[in-house]
């Protein structure tokens, strides 16, 4: 044998029996059956029972799959088809094909727009990709960010000039706050900080003072005639009252907490960046974009939000409301842990009260109450206010998850974070949410799913998804009427396709970031 | 009498601690502490458990907030000012009981966070940083790997390089070795005598009295909340004066 082995010791086997296969029934597919479905009596009466039941159901959907029409133009003449042929039982397929175009994207999208949705449906595939495998170069993360305005344009139409000019001010007013919070020497931001500390302390003094002015105007009117009339009287003059009283101390409060932080320029870049983004969103960004529009137009059929519909609403608004909800829901459960009272109050009642009232209440809310608080001229867009709601919505329960993410780490992590010096965004970002996050992923893509789901409850607010273009214009044509099992079916099996892969994503990330060997 | 408890001590002050209490909620955890420990010393604190030992460490690098008296690390008066402590918990370095490594990041990561985060070092240059100490700690063919694939003798040394990667002035170790097996305390501790014998100014919690002996300039005794004794080792263990002392030592001695 080997020259290690000189000396043999006579009971050492140096060669190993050559391994023979196990028996044929402690193997593969006979062994499973084996142990798994006939491994007592019990379980093999059980085995044989779901046994006859899937057969029983076979028999009786296959004909039915089997015998489908696919081509016809109305209920009636698929009956009419399958008589005909003799056969029995059998789908009328046909609505499919004759609706495909309604039921993908909506009876009023522009049919020659279409490859707009394909294509924006495709660049989606492009632009998740980067963040959903880190394997992929992190360049492209650049376009995950470009994509938002790019699809926006895609699928709305309209100017390209509008999408680009909003992308424009929002780096704009990223680099003012760059500018501000590190670029600037700390003189020169010392005057900044005067100059906007002034500024906005003036403001809110200003507007404390409209507001008090306001306060008594309504007391006035409410008047103290009656029983509860003087009580509202009252508490508006004492409202009225602390806004006289405190509208020039607040002012110099804020003023002076801005000028004072020029030193490490948290606030003041803060501040500045958002009073810059907001002047510029209201007084550039119509300017520019019909100026840039005018030079070069680059301009697509404008569609309105009401014309959008089909499995493409739904994925728009599960797409569009999961992106959001995320990073909301971080903020969220990480504002209800900040020993802030004020911030950690407001999260509390944010999220008990979303968590209390049902979806379908606040789509509601989005599409009847909206319109009452505001000003009639405003044309705020229905499917953004439904955004609106269903990313509150979500964001609260993916808050409370990402908090159960977050109780469930070690406090020797913030401990140890602390210790190394990092301060509170590093320790976060780097050492508590990258953890707290993969404890959640479950959570996170169960609220995901929920969410996706959920998006056909537009259809009660009369917008024509996937469930209410079925409910709607196919099932209340006269060719179409009563067709249920093939039409619902068909949007089970869209909806499936989507919640499984998802499901499938979110347990491949959880084996990728499973780093604790043990 | 061995080499490293003759090293020098500057008489520089590294931290002073005067009447120093802390309180949680009502229960008075610490009671009028005073420390003085000059740079370049190496201090082991004893004592039974829930006297305040971690406790007393913990306010040193804020990790615990004391509510009267004061605490100045290397010249800086700790106060809840946030700049302060960030500044002070920059040049502290601390190890934990159960090490507490970062699990989603690998060994190297786990040491180059700190510098690049918050010393602001090229990550490049963290990275060899990084290596020099995990070559100290001996374990510099682990520093792909993450911490779950690491017994816990290695763990705990990567927290030493860990720390020491941030170049701190002061160390404080708190129970380093009582979460390991006997065959993983001797790695640990021949790495804190490494340090000690380069002059790092040390606060070692630990019931590890050959440690003590060895490298230690002095030995703090402490009971319920109290500094009840402190001398140098081989007068605290051979005539310790008082009673409670004298009793622990029977204790931890006696088996
Ligand atoms: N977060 C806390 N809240 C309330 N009491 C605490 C807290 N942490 C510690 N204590 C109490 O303070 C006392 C001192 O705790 P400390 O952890 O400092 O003891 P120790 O000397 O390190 O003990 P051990 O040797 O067991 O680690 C104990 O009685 C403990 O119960
Ligand atoms: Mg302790």
């Amino acid at each position: 044998m080997s020259d290690t082995h000189a000396q043999t010791v006579a009971f050492v086997r140096e060669t190993e029996i050559p391994q023979s296969p196990p028996p044929a029934l402690e193997a593969g597919a006979v062994k499973w059956v084996r142990e798994n479905l006939f491994s007592g009596i019990f379980n093999t009466v059980l085995t044989l029972l779901a046994l006859y039941v899937v057969v029983r159901f076979a028999i009786f959907v296959f004909p039915w799959f089997y015998n489908g029409v696919w081509e016809a133009s109305s209920r009636k003449e698929c009956l009419d088809i399958l008589r005909e042929a003799g056969k029995g039982t059998g789908a009328c397929f046909a609505v499919l094909v004759d609706r495909w175009d309604h039921l993908v994207f909506g009876f009023k999208y522009p049919q020659d727009g279409y490859w707009r949705i394909l294509l924006a449906f495709l660049l989606l595939i492009v632009a998740a990709g980067p963040a959903l495998f880190s394997s992929l170069p992190r360049r492209m993360l650049l376009f995950t960010a470009f994509y938002p305005f790019l699809a926006f344009w895609l699928v709305w139409g309209g100017s390209l000039w509008l999408p680009l000019t909003i992308l424009g001010l929002i780096i704009a007013t990223m680099l003012v706050f760059r500018l501000i919070s590190s670029q600037i020497p700390v003189n020169i931001r010392q005057i900044v900080s005067g100059v906007i500390g002034v500024i906005c302390g003036a403001g809110l003094a200003y507007l404390l003072f409209i507001g008090a002015q306001e306060l008594v105007f309504i007391a006035n009117s409410v008047g103290t005639e009656g029983m509860i009339a003087p009580i509202a009287y009252g508490v508006f003059w004492i409202m009225a009252i602390f806004a006289f009283v405190f509208c020039v101390p607040m002012g110099i409060f804020v003023g002076y907490a801005i000028y004072n932080s020029y030193e490490d320029g948290g606030l003041v870049s803060i501040v500045a960046s958002l009073l810059f983004g907001y002047l510029a969103f209201v007084y550039l960004l119509s300017p520019i974009w019909m100026a840039l529009n005018s030079i070069i137009p680059i301009e697509l059929q404008a569609v309105a939000s009401r014309d959008m519909g089909g499995f493409m609403l739904n994925m728009l608004l599960g797409t569009i409301c999961v992106s959001l909800s995320i990073p909301l829901g971080i903020l969220l459960a990480l504002g209800r842990q900040s020993p802030m009272p004020l911030i950690k109050g407001v999260c509390v009642v944010f999220i008990e009260f979303i968590r209390g009232v049902p979806l379908i209440t606040l789509l509601f809310v989005a599409n009847v109450m909206l319109a009452y608080f505001l000003p009639p001229e405003s044309n705020f867009d229905l499917i953004l206010r439904v955004i609106i709601m269903i990313t509150l919505f979500s964001s609260a329960y993916i808050a409370e998850v990402i908090r159960g993410g977050l109780a469930a780490l070690p406090k020797g992590q913030y401990e140890a974070a602390d210790s190394l010096g990092l301060d509170y965004g590093q320790a976060t970002r780097l050492i508590i949410l990258p953890q707290a996050l993969k404890i959640s992923i479950p959570g996170i893509v169960n609220v995901a799913v929920g969410l996706f789901k959920d998006t056909t409850l537009v259809s009660i607010i009369s917008m024509f998804d996937l469930v209410g273009m079925i409910r709607g214009p196919i099932q209340n044509s006269t060719e179409w009427t009563s067709v249920y099992w093939e039409v619902y079916g068909f949007g089970a099996m869209l909806f499936f396709v989507v919640c499984y892969s998802i499901s499938q994503y979110s347990q491949w990330l959880e084996r990728q970031l499973n780093t604790s060997h043990h | 009498m061995n080499q490293t408890s003759q090293m020098t001590v500057s008489d520089e002050v590294a931290i002073e601690i005067t009447n120093m209490n802390k309180w949680y909620g009502t229960f008075h955890v610490l009671r009028d502490i005073d420390l003085t420990v000059q740079r370049g010393e190496r201090i082991v604190i004893c004592g039974p458990s829930g006297s305040g030992k971690s406790t007393l460490i913990r306010c040193i690098n804020a990790l615990e907030e004391h509510q009267k008296g004061k605490i100045v690390v290397d010249g800086t008066v700790l106060s809840s000012d946030l700049k302060n402590i960030d500044k002070i918990r920059s040049e502290v370095g601390m190890c934990f009981q159960h090490f507490n490594l970062f699990p989603h990041l690998t060994i190297l990561e786990n040491c180059t966070l700190a510098p690049i985060w918050v010393r602001k070092t090229p990550k490049k240059e963290a990275e060899e940083t990084a290596m020099h100490f995990l070559e100290k700690v001996k374990i510099p063919e682990q520093a792909d790997k993450y911490p779950g694939q690491l017994s816990g003798g290695q763990q705990q040394r990567v927290a030493i390089a860990r720390s020491l990667c941030m170049r701190p002035r002061i160390m404080l170790f708190d129970e380093p070795t009582s979460a390991l097996d006997p065959e993983m305390i001797k790695e640990v501790l021949d790495t804190m005598i490494e340090l000690a014998e380069e002059g790092m100014t040390m606060l070692c919690v630990t019931h590890e009295m050959g440690f003590a002996r060895q490298v230690a300039n002095r030995v703090i005794f402490m009971d319920a909340g109290q500094i009840v004794e402190q001398n140098e080792p081989e007068e605290f263990f051979n005539n310790p004066k008082s009673e409670r002392t004298q009793l622990f030592l029977s204790q931890i001695l006696g088996h």
